[in-house]
């Protein structure tokens, strides 16, 4: 109990910044020290590399490598389609052996189409990197596209293409918030790269800035990561930044979504189904911050990330720095393999991860953790008992929905009433099936009911579309009808307006039988150049007479 | 490999519904002990024979409903059958907490389709059928301290036999709330009462300790997370709030607002019956003005109906209005117009 819900607590400001709170939230065994002490590893380069051709929100890149193709490291293989898109590069050099669909990461065991990649143990790029580029006296714009180009996208799980939520001119943004608040127990992606690579962290979110030309700049860091912090603060003495600050934030799940986050620092609310733009706010996670150094100063694209492989399921706990596309079962196995009694494979964390049912899945931009544990450190949920509205779900949710109503109606398939309590802006962070001391399996409902409204509008826009096809083509026909009975009438009154003298009548009838005459006459008239004719040719024409007059009479007696 | 999937949230679960009635069951044990020693071994035997007549209930129709009967182990039947006991007095025939239970369990819980479904409290409305069905056997609150021993009890609660040199009369008396009611109807004043053995240190005699204990209790359960806050106070703050404003008019005939706080089944009501999650309100804001309804409907009942208490009905009043109280109460939705 005591680590439940912990929405009376408020957090000790380490700054000057007044922090805020969310309602709800929980507060989590970490389980990071697994890994957090561990230096990030190499991962290697995989013989094969499956690289989805959708790893963001948004339209699949467009695959432009064919099957028997040599790629270089960083070589675009997929190119963006539409603006909420982006570009897939090949991860190492070798030869695209297939394009094909194969299983990705997803919580249904999903197949979709890959570029498959076999390497060739080089790992070279075609031309070694420029020097670095001179941002500070790009365009925003220009720098922007830059990041488009480098196919970066949120590094933090939900894979928002970068270019998007930076791109957003229409407002002025006031804040740029860099979420370096790693809420979800076990994952240490984050707080090793801060730990390691802090500087190229700093110099990623100066480029942000400079992108986005904020008026504030804020790294927000969870209070459970001091060896982080301290890295941090000491890049930013070192460059006597004074643009940047960092504040310190209490550990509470959810604090790391993103709405969250900015609840927690500025106090305002991100509008339902809006972005935070519209509040003049934008929001990055480090992870991404330090691709986008890699993209504009060292100018290669998004082409590996840190995961964290861990749990009691793995012989090594391990930070790994992975190529996009390595097959999970690689991962694991530089993580020392499974241990015995592994029983769950888990994509990402315990608390929003789903669990897959085998490790033949690629790593994709948005895996942040791998986590493999035995029955003992995550027993098989029990039984659900029916819910007896004790309500403890409503103390924990951090959006303030009532997760008991919601299930109701999920539960009786009342699809509009959950509409009505807000289903969609559930977050899915399974606060409300951690605390329910009925065990019912709430997350699962919410997707469920979810999924059912998209099919739901999915079919009615079909339908909308049937329909309107079958009343345009009713107006169609009628419309037809209509012009057909104008000009009928028309006719008719033409005829009606001068039917009544019998002369034009007459004169009508004459001119018909006129024309009738001279086409008699012309049939009538005599074939030309008959006068000297063989007699063989005479007999033919005979002949076909004949066979004329035959043919008339054939037609007259049917 | 094939690993096993299950949906998320994956960290194991923190509570459970047992776990969470064992807590409930703890808390009113300090009151159980306080009463059985007060009133004798009646309420252990009434205790008993509620808890095993909910418990046999609840396995039956759970078996005629082609239900797991291992959900007779989430405790629920068995709280609902110790609620019931404890508000009876201890001196009833055997039949009295079979018969409530048997409709609590069986007809106010598992025809609506047991646990979670019930729109009423089953425990109150089992307790207000005895109430309407057999007011005289519902009256016969012991003479506290002057109880009978265990196998004397037993032959009574059994039987009809009473030890020889007493009888009903000279081992019952009226509740002091009972008492002043009676009194007030005779034209006595509150001021005129007082000194006389009805009124205890702060309350009315006997009754406050038995409130004070399961106070105790109650707040022991706020502190373990079981119950919430907003039901409790509520309820408390509504009954001591409308017995505040009548009390200042005229001191003499409406009781001080402590006295009504720890009278009866004010602390049990507040803390251990108002509180059954699933016929009372579910949001926050709910829940409050629920407690408050029930607090106020309390103290009319006790003040000016028929009954002098009026916890069992004011709570079941509240659970009629509790969805359209629900309905109106929905909290603003993160991110939504304020």
């Amino acid at each position: 109990m005591a680590d439940s819900a912990a929405s009376f607590r408020r957090p000790s400001p380490s700054s000057s910044t007044r922090l805020h709170t969310f309602h709800g939230g929980l507060k989590l065994a970490g389980h990071r020290e697994l890994t957090a002490a561990r230096p990030i590893l190499p991962a290697g380069v995989p013989p094969l590399l499956t690289v989805p051709l959708q790893q963001h929100i948004g339209t699949p890149a467009e695959c432009l490598v064919a099957p028997g193709d040599a790629v270089f490291k960083g070589q675009l293989i997929a190119r963006q389609v539409g603006i909420i898109s982006a570009p897939v590069h090949a991860p190492s050099s070798g030869t695209v052996v297939a394009v094909e669909e194969r299983p990705v990461p997803h919580p249904s065991g999903l197949l979709a189409p890959c570029i498959i990649i076999e390497t060739d143990g080089l790992d070279r790029y075609r031309d070694a990197a420029d020097t670095a580029l001179d941002y500070a006296r790009m365009a925003p714009g220009a720098l922007c596209d830059l990041i488009r180009e480098a196919g970066i996208v949120g590094l933090g799980g939900a894979g928002f293409p970068t270019h998007v939520k930076l791109g957003r001119d229409k407002h002025s943004i006031e804040l740029l918030l860099i979420n370096a608040v790693e809420c979800e127990p076990y994952i240490a992606c984050d707080n090793r790269l801060l730990q390691e690579r802090a500087d190229e962290v700093l110099e990623g979110v100066r480029i942000l800035q400079h992108a986005v030309q904020p008026q504030n700049c804020i790294i927000a860091i969870e209070d459970g990561m001091p060896e982080a912090e301290a890295a941090l603060r000491t890049a930013l003495a070192a460059n006597n930044e004074t643009d940047i600050s960092v504040v310190r934030i209490p550990e509470i799940y959810p604090s790391g979504g993103e709405r969250q986050l900015i609840r927690i620092i500025t106090g305002k609310e991100v509008p339902s189904q809006g972005f935070p733009a519209e509040i003049g706010i934008v929001c990055q996670n480090v992870g991404t911050a330090a691709a986008v150094h890699n993209a504009v100063i060292r100018q290669q694209p998004l082409l590996s990330r840190i995961v964290t492989v861990t749990g009691d399921g793995v012989a090594r706990p391990q930070n790994f720095e992975t190529l996009i596309g390595t097959p999970v079962s690689h991962l694991v196995a530089c993580a020392g393999g499974y241990t015995q009694d592994v029983e769950r494979l888990l994509i990402g964390g315990p608390m929003m991860g789903y669990a897959v049912a085998d490790d033949h899945i690629p790593v994709t931009k948005t895996i942040n953790c791998i986590l493999a544990v035995s029955h003992e450190e995550m027993p098989a949920p029990p039984p659900a008992q029916p819910c007896i509205r004790c309500g403890k779900c409503t103390e924990v949710c951090p959006a303030d929905l009532l997760p008991q109503q919601l299930y109701w109606y999920a539960h009786s398939s009342n699809l509009d009433a959950a509409q009505d309590y807000s289903l969609f802006d559930c977050i899915e962070c399974g606060c409300c099936a951690y605390v329910c001391p009925s065990h019912i399996p709430l997350v699962q409902y919410y997707r469920h009911a979810k999924t059912e409204i998209w099919a739901r509008e999915k079919r009615t826009h079909a339908s909308d579309l049937a329909r309107q096809r079958h009343e345009a083509r009713l107006s169609r026909l009628d419309r037809i009808k209509q012009e057909r009975e104008a000009r009928m009438a028309r006719k008719k009154q033409a005829l009606s307006a001068d039917g009544g003298s019998s002369e034009i009548k007459k004169a009508t009838i004459q001119a018909a039988l006129e024309r009738v005459k001279r086409k008699k006459e012309q049939a009538g008239m005599a074939p030309k150049n008959v006068d000297n004719l063989t007699a063989e040719q005479q007999q033919l024409i005979a002949a076909a007479d004949n066979r004329r007059r035959q043919k008339n009479r054939g037609n007259i007696t049917e | 490999m094939e690993f096993k999937t299950y949906s998320s949230p994956h960290l194991p679960v923190s509570d459970s519904v047992p776990a969470m009635m064992q807590r409930v069951l703890l808390a009113l044990l300090p009151g159980i002990v306080y009463m059985i020693c007060i009133f004798g071994w009646g309420t252990l035997i009434n205790i008993l024979l509620a808890g095993l007549t909910a418990l046999v209930a609840e396995a039956t129709v759970l078996k005629l409903r082609n239900r797991h009967v291992t959900t007779l182990l989430d405790g629920s039947a068995l709280v609902t059958g110790v609620l019931l006991a404890l508000a009876l007095p201890s001196l009833t025939p055997w039949w009295i907490p079979v018969i409530g239970s048997l409709f609590a369990v069986v007809i106010a819980k598992q025809l609506y389709g047991g646990l979670g479904y019930n729109p009423f409290n089953p425990a109150m409305a089992g307790y207000v059928v005895l109430l309407i069905s057999f007011p005289l056997e519902l009256s016969l609150w012991p003479v506290p301290g002057a109880g009978m021993g265990f196998s004397d009890t037993l032959v009574h609660v059994f039987g009809t036999g009473l030890p020889a040199d007493q009888t009903l009369d000279t081992l019952t008396m009226a509740t002091p709330m009972d008492d002043i009611k009676m009194r007030l109807g005779l034209s006595e004043t509150l001021s005129e009462m007082q000194g006389s053995a009805l009124f205890g240190s702060f309350a009315g005699a006997t009754w406050e300790w038995i409130n004070l204990w399961f106070l105790i209790g109650g707040l022991w359960l706020l502190q373990m997370r079981v119950i919430q806050w907003q039901i409790p106070a509520g309820m408390l703050g509504g009954l001591a709030f409308i017995a505040f404003v009548f009390y200042a008019v005229n001191p003499d005939v409406y009781t001080t607002p402590i006295f009504q706080l720890f009278s009866g089944a004010a602390m049990l009501g507040a803390f251990f019956i108002a509180t059954d999650p699933v016929s009372a309100c579910t949001t926050p804001r709910g829940r409050l003005y629920y407690g408050m309804g029930i607090g106020l409907l309390t103290y009319i009942i006790r003040t000016w109906g028929g009954y002098p208490e009026g916890v069992a009905f004011a709570v079941l009043l509240m659970n009629m209005a509790a969805p359209t109280i629900d309905h109106y109460t929905r909290p603003r939705v993160f991110g939504h117009e304020k």
